[in-house]
């Protein structure tokens, strides 16, 4: 299983994709949108990890952007800063939603379920 | 029982400071009471008073000079009939000294037979004289002997020499019954002469006796010197000196109030009898005179009297009223302002919190990974394999965050609306499920649980997780308040259309006075030394808020603990 993580803070985003990796789930990161379309115009990944609240593209923005590119993709996610609106908007359309600090193995439930 | 002052004391009377408390601007009800009351029966009653008394005024008024007015004319009447009495006689002597030959009048047998004529036609003659120039009596006819009399040295004498006729006062004469003295003058052989007769006075007295009169009038006459001429029935015998003042001597009828000796006011009309020496006078007691003026007096002070008590109490009830409308918008302004100040308090402390949690959330989820990822290595990595104490403290580590984790959640749950999903819900079906999580404790401690239906239950609109957080919240904390073996009764009932309501009783420790202002807060926990995070009951009283319902609490140290929940049943279409 291959996912992509997006968060600003590298520091978490990082340490999260080594915890996957040891539980057999194949995770590549990255703290900013850009590269994000970019790895996932490069890669195939099943489902996206993307921090709500983000400095530029938010996750909301960049979920629009990775639809575009990959239809089939399905999304999960993280917030720690979440506006009530943002909530609202990701519990009405996100297959799933965590509030950090996440549980790896609830994140890791939620992504197998998404 | 209520007492009836108790029931007719109105709410705010019992209202001291430090009920209004910080509210202290708002009235002193009774003060505003008494003033309204003061200053609108000041307004109504002085005017009532002001015309009561004028009109008892005008009425004893009229009255009175009515009363003055009909004695003035009862005397006036009465001295025409005295003079016309006197001059009667005056004008019998006179027609005699006209008619009579002076031989006849110088006979004394004529002269009787004159005298026997004079009593057969008026009567009350008693004797007859004839006097000379000189004042000697040459004829005399009466019981006395008087013949040859000499009266030139008396003052009618000279009187009757002077003005033609004199009248006397009344003495004791013959047989010591009173009498007076009638006197006329003539010319007699070409000199001077008096026919004088004496005159008893049952005929005059007749006069004054025959008079009907009101107040217990008494009529009679006086002389100048205050002697009473005739008898009077309550002032004197004939006379005696009179036991009232003289009056001035007046030409016209006069009437006036006097009092007597014992002080006791008299009406009395008087009249001077012009030529003579004598005052008719009527005297009346002007109390009795007055007794129509009690009456109206009487019926003056019922009728002020009654409209002053109607007055008083329409006031008291309209001032009452209105006070009591006043202190009930004022209580209304209190609560808003109390309820407004507290859900104030609660969103500030609430976005506090959620901005906290915030902050805090995200380093603790770099803490969390790290922490996960160092025990991930110990885990899943040979040459990290650590020793179990490493282990064990990276443990407590992602153990504490957990904690602090589930701190945040709480307060981003208090400070954000969750997303709510309304529908028909069954009450007592979600408190039984509720409970059905905290069976095992309850069984375990021994805590009696009851679930009291007072009325059929109608299903509920309203958010199934946000309620079901409500009960279990409440039911938790009664079981944190509860010792083993306590009783929780969990009574659910109709309050009206449009409410239901719920009340979670615990037999636990109570909360103290001094806490229950403050049990909604946030973070306020007797509990801080154990589990409690003080969130508890806030975020039930947001919750509840949240649901449209109302949240109360009453409690007493020591005895138990009532949380009451109202919710509205809604619609549907809600």
């Amino acid at each position: 299983m291959k996912i992509l993580l997006v968060d600003d803070e590298i520091e978490l985003i990082s340490a999260l994709a080594e915890r996957l990796s040891f539980r057999g789930i194949d995770a590549d990161w990255t703290d900013n949108g850009d590269q994000a379309i970019e790895l996932a115009r490069e890669n195939d990944y099943e489902v996206a990890v993307l921090d709500v609240k983000m400095p530029g593209m938010s996750g909301l923005e960049l979920r629009e952007h990775l639809k575009a590119i990959k239809p089939e993709m399905r999304f999960v996610f993280l917030s720690g800063h979440g506006s009530e609106q943002d909530f609202r908007e990701g519990s009405a359309k996100a297959s799933s939603y965590l509030i950090k600090p996440i549980n790896i193995d609830e994140l890791i439930e939620r992504v197998k379920n998404a | 029982m209520k007492s009836i002052t108790e029931m007719l004391k109105p709410r705010f009377w019992s209202t001291d400071d430090e009920v209004l408390g910080t509210n202290r601007w708002f009235q002193n009800y009774r003060r505003v009471w008494a003033i309204a009351v003061a200053l609108l029966s000041a307004v109504a009653l002085i005017p009532l008073l002001f015309v009561s008394s004028m009109d008892y005024r005008a009425t004893r008024n009229a009255i009175m000079s009515e009363n003055l007015l009909r004695t003035t004319r009862t005397t006036s009447n009465t001295r025409r009939t005295v003079s016309y009495f006197l001059e009667e006689r005056r004008a019998a002597l006179a027609l005699i000294t006209r008619t009579v030959p002076e031989a006849e009048l110088r006979n004394p047998n004529h002269l009787r037979e004159i005298l026997g004529g004079l009593k057969a036609a008026f009567g009350g003659y008693t004797d007859l004289g004839l006097v000379d120039e000189n004042g000697r009596q040459v004829t005399y006819v009466g019981p006395y002997a008087l013949q040859g009399k000499d009266y030139s040295d008396q003052p009618w004498f000279r009187e009757t020499m002077d003005l033609g006729s004199y009248v006397s006062s009344v003495f004791l004469g013959y047989r010591d019954l009173p009498h007076f003295v009638l006197a006329v003058r003539f010319t007699l052989d070409d000199k001077p002469a008096i026919l004088r007769a004496t005159i008893d006075i049952s005929r005059f007295q007749e006069l004054l006796t025959d008079l009907t009169l009101s107040g217990d009038g008494d009529a009679f006459i006086v002389n100048t010197e205050g002697i009473l001429q005739t008898p009077s029935r309550l002032h004197g015998d004939v006379l005696e000196i009179m036991n009232l003042p003289v009056p001035e001597r007046a030409s016209r009828t006069q009437s006036d109030v006097v009092r007597s000796s014992e002080g006791e006011p008299l009406i009395t009309g008087y009249a001077y009898v012009e030529g003579t020496p004598f005052i008719v006078m009527i005297v009346k007691r002007q109390a009795m005179l007055m007794e129509s003026v009690n009456k109206a007096s009487e019926r003056i002070l019922w009728i002020t009297g009654l409209s002053g008590v109607v007055i008083l109490l329409v006031i008291l009830g309209v001032a009452t009223f209105m006070v009591g409308r006043i202190y009930d918008a004022d209580q209304t302004r209190i609560k808003a302002m109390r309820d407004m100040e507290h859900a104030n308090r609660m969103a500030s402390i609430g976005r506090l919190a959620a901005g906290v949690a915030h902050e805090i959330n995200n380093p603790l989820a770099i803490i969390n990974e790290k922490a996960g990822l160092l025990r991930d290595l110990f885990t899943f990595r040979d040459e990290y394999k650590g020793d179990d104490r490493l282990v064990g403290m990276v443990d407590s580590i992602i153990n504490s965050v957990e904690r602090c984790g589930t701190i945040t959640k709480r307060l981003l749950g208090f400070a954000r609306q969750v997303d709510t999903y309304m529908a028909p819900l069954n009450l007592p079906g979600v408190v039984r499920e509720v409970l059905s999580f905290v069976q095992k404790e309850a069984e375990y401690r021994s805590i009696d649980v009851q679930v009291i239906l007072e009325d059929e239950i109608p299903s509920v609109v309203s958010d199934r997780g946000k309620v079901q957080q409500i009960f279990l919240n409440l039911v938790t904390n009664a079981f944190h308040a509860m010792e083993d073996g306590g009783s929780l009764d969990i009574t659910i009932r109709r309050t009206n259309d449009d409410m239901v309501e719920l009340m979670f009783s615990d037999d636990g420790c109570g909360i103290a006075p001094e806490n229950m202002e403050r049990i909604f807060e946030p973070f306020f926990s007797t509990r801080k030394q154990t589990s409690g995070t003080g969130l508890g009951l806030s975020i039930t009283y947001g919750l509840v808020n949240e649901l449209g319902g109302e949240m109360d609490v009453a409690s007493e140290l020591g005895t138990g603990t009532t949380f009451i929940i109202r919710l509205p049943i809604g619609s549907e279409a809600n």
